[in-house]
């Protein structure tokens, strides 16, 4: 059965088969006849944003907070090269998304023709796959190829770059594929039985094993699996920055964040533990320090669903591909069966306790400016605490991403969007609209800085139109925050090109209020409470709140790049003990 | 570093030498020799890659290149049980004086003369690269005026194939499904003029599609 359509009505028709509700994107020369029958469609709603990159980081939010695959769409050349960076984030955090772009009309291609862009070879680097279609007759199988590679496996970003003309030729026999013809895309999902059995006996035979937990987990959906896994045999467990909420931050067994900007308890559970237990998580170098002091009495057990992030950086002891959610759940009945079969539980209490006085001894931490100016990380606790852990938080970029990684409540999966991988400014704005299209019963904070928020703040006015309410905190310390405290630590406090000036200019109530949303003002501790309160409390129009804080506040712990863990400190040039050695 | 062979199948598409050969440059590795070319299946390429890597980049290079969805198979071909072969184009001086110790070069290594100019000849040759080295080092002396070779290609000995795997298809995704909350703004009525049915979403799907909740 099929029937007769234009390119364009194929490529709608197709995404509809595909379960798209949402499309973000702006139109254009090229892809100006998909438009058309979008108008049509009863299914798709597209949401006309204001820049192609924030289409792109709407639709990653979008994926993100619904588990479906987001979707923008952009036209030929610079639409497109728009839409490089949303891109190349989704491809890092293994975000699952379907980019479609207008292209110039077949003939034209390769003749430098007005808005030509080779996108498909430039997205080659930093998508799972990308399609060129010429040919209106593919659409609807690209269309599914597409969102099958996207969702599926590794998640990550599909590219399709669909003709002018193509979408345009009519008389195209539409017909959504019962099968993909995919030969070379085999995704292994089912662990091998023999490694799991492998894992399980190192776990029994260690005294010091740690789970270090990463996004992996959260795009598995696997939180209660991993809960699971953990009180089977209390081993502790760390959340990397793509996995906070993957075990709730109360759950005694969490240790906290390792990293860079770790807690002390998650850093020093690494680096002393006899075995890791890596659960979708791949040893980025903010997380591992420098490599070759990373955990270096651990043996490991990698598990991925991606076999390539399996001995890339360190190597693995035992490795297992498979998607986490099933690694865990065979992990949990292997590790039953070995415990019958030793007749004995092991106990890690001595181990978890050496780790608790150090939870205890070390909190992550903050003190008030002396000047009696607002502390940023009282700001965000304070967002955190009214507005809940069923709430939606999304980042920008630096050290307001570092405190927010802290000190906002992660008790769920899929409450903590951010640019991890690729540390994308001006994240935040777009993803929280994105993340609240796809869960409008949700309230969702972006917790951005001063300088990310300059970066995307036009999608407020998206937000304003289409009736996406969001809330902004803009942690504003008038600085590149981040880049200002690697001046002051490492350059002298020479700071170069690192002052905003935006306690001045721009003024981001009023911009917010020309943008169609409310724009409050924050500078004391006192007023904290109720200019959160009244952000809440507006629940028809996007909010931006301009909390006015300290500027020299910095991120701690902190281990310096290129240093080992081991020289974590807590504040500067404070080194926490462990067991009466240094850490 | 050692040098390996690469066999790749790879699907004959548009674009994939390129998404190959980009992917073995931005990981930080060189190409010594690349062929490429049809097989037995008209919908299949074959590549042979040579490239100078030690043991361990060697895997994450293999594992880097079975992720492009074009390629279907990757085999390291093991030298002692593999036949390789280039071809190798040289264009050599020759004239009445030499042209005779030339032609003897070409009978000893079994090559083929394929253009005879008054003062040059051009010799054809095949063999795996030792044999074509040692040929060149024979006939430098000559003189060579230009010379062309192609990538290597090679075959495991033995029946064996390494392509006889079919290309199957994979079952179809079933359509993403409607879950959770409608959107934010309901579509003004009589927007929509045409209304596609959606095929119905196979039933116990729907949990699938949102991150577990709890």
């Amino acid at each position: 059965m099929s029937e007769q359509l234009t390119g364009a009505q194929a490529l709608i028709r197709a995404l509809e088969h595909a379960g798209v509700d949402t499309v973000f994107g702006i139109p254009g020369g090229a892809i100006l006849p998909a438009y058309d029958p979008m108008l049509d469609s009863t299914q798709i709603r597209h949401i006309l944003v204001r820049h192609e990159q924030g289409a792109g980081h709407a639709a990653q939010g979008y994926a993100a907070a619904s588990g479906k695959t987001g979707v923008c769409m952009a036209t030929s050349g610079p639409g497109a090269t728009n839409l490089v960076t949303p891109i190349a984030d989704a491809y890092m955090d293994s975000v699952p998304m379907v980019a479609i772009t207008g292209q110039v009309a077949g003939a034209a291609i390769g003749t430098d023709a007005f808005q030509e862009a080779d996108i498909r070879g430039i997205t080659m680097p930093i998508t799972k796959h990308n399609f060129l279609v010429t040919d209106p007759n593919d659409i609807a199988t690209t269309i599914a190829e597409a969102f099958h590679i996207a969702s599926t496996g590794r998640p990550g970003p599909v590219l399709v770059d669909v003709t002018k003309d193509a979408m345009q030729t009519k008389g195209v026999d539409f017909q959504w594929p019962t099968e993909l013809s995919l030969p070379g895309y085999r995704p292994v999902t089912r662990p091998h039985p023999k490694q799991v059995r492998e894992a399980a006996r190192l776990i029994v035979a260690a005294e010091k094993p740690v789970l270090y937990v990463g996004g992996g987990v959260i795009r598995a959906r696997a939180s209660v699996e991993l809960k699971e896994l953990a009180e089977l045999l209390g081993i502790p467990v760390v959340t990397t920055l793509m996995a906070r909420g993957a075990l709730p931050d109360t759950h005694e067994l969490h240790f906290g964040m390792p990293g860079m900007h770790g807690s002390v308890s998650a850093v020093g559970a690494l680096q002393r533990s006899d075995l890791l237990i890596t659960l979708g998580a791949r040893f980025d170098d903010r997380v591992t320090g420098k490599l070759d002091s990373f955990a270096p009495e651990a043996k490991v057990i990698h598990a991925d669903i991606d076999p390539a992030e399996i001995g890339k950086n360190r190597a693995a002891d035992v490795p297992i591909v498979g998607d986490c959610k099933e690694v865990i759940t065979d992990l949990i009945a292997a590790l039953k069966t070995e415990i019958a079969g030793a007749g004995r539980t092991p106990s890690y209490d001595a181990w978890r306790g050496q780790l608790e006085s150090v939870r205890a001894k070390y909190p992550v931490a903050y003190d008030e400016p002396e000047d009696g100016t607002l502390s940023p990380q009282y700001v965000i606790e304070r967002i955190g605490k009214i507005a809940g852990p069923d709430a939606i938080y999304t980042a920008g970029v630096g050290q307001h991403q570092m405190w927010s990684a802290h000190y906002l409540p992660f008790e769920k999966p899929g409450h903590w969007l951010n640019s991890g991988g690729l540390g994308t400014m001006g994240y935040a704005v777009p993803a929280a609209m994105g993340a609240k299209v796809a869960r409008p019963d949700k309230t969702v904070w972006a917790i951005d800085g001063d300088g990310c928020f300059q970066m995307t703040n036009q999608e407020l006015v998206t937000c304003a139109l289409e009736g996406i309410p969001i809330k902004v905190a803009v942690i504003n310390n008038q600085s590149l925050g981040m880049v200002r405290q690697w001046q002051t630590l490492f350059y002298d406090k020479r700071y170069s090109n690192t002052d905003l000036h935006s306690a001045r200019i721009p003024d981001f109530a009023k911009l917010a209020e020309a943008m169609g949303g409310v724009g409050l003002r924050c500078s004391d501790k006192e007023s904290v409470d109720a200019t959160i309160d009244k952000a809440m409390s507006v629940t028809d129009q996007p909010v931006v709140v301009d909390f006015v804080v300290h500027r020299d506040a910095m991120v701690w712990p902190m281990v310096a790049a290129g240093v080992s863990n081991d020289e974590i400190q807590i504040a500067r040039d404070m080194a926490p003990k462990w067991e009466g050695e240094e850490l | 570093m050692s040098k390996h062979t690469l066999s790749i199948l790879v699907e004959n598409k548009h674009g994939v030498l390129a998404r190959v050969a980009a992917l073995i440059s931005r990981r930080g590795f060189n190409i010594d020799s690349l062929a490429v070319g049809p097989t037995e299946h008209p919908e299949v390429s074959r590549m042979t890659i040579a490239v100078s890597v030690d043991e361990q980049p060697l895997e994450q290079i293999t594992k880097q290149l079975n992720k492009l969805v074009n390629v279907i198979k990757i085999v390291e071909l093991e030298p002692t049980q593999t036949v390789q072969r280039e071809l190798l184009l040289v264009k050599v001086k020759a004239d009445t004086l030499t042209r005779g110790q030339v032609l003897e070069t070409v009978q000893l290594f079994r090559a083929k003369v394929v253009d005879v100019a008054p003062d040059a000849i051009t010799i054809e040759a095949t063999g795996n690269p030792e044999k074509l080295e040692a040929m060149l080092r024979v006939l430098e002396p000559f003189g060579v005026r230009e010379l062309v070779q192609s990538g290597m290609v090679a075959i495991g000995r033995g029946s064996r194939s390494i392509s006889d795997r079919t290309l199957r298809p994979v079952p179809v995704p079933p359509p993403h499904v409607q879950t959770g909350p409608p959107n934010v703004q309901a579509r003004p009525a009589g927007a929509g003029s045409s209304h596609h049915p959606v095929p119905a979403p196979p039933p116990g799907r729907t949990a699938a599609a949102v991150p577990n909740q709890h």
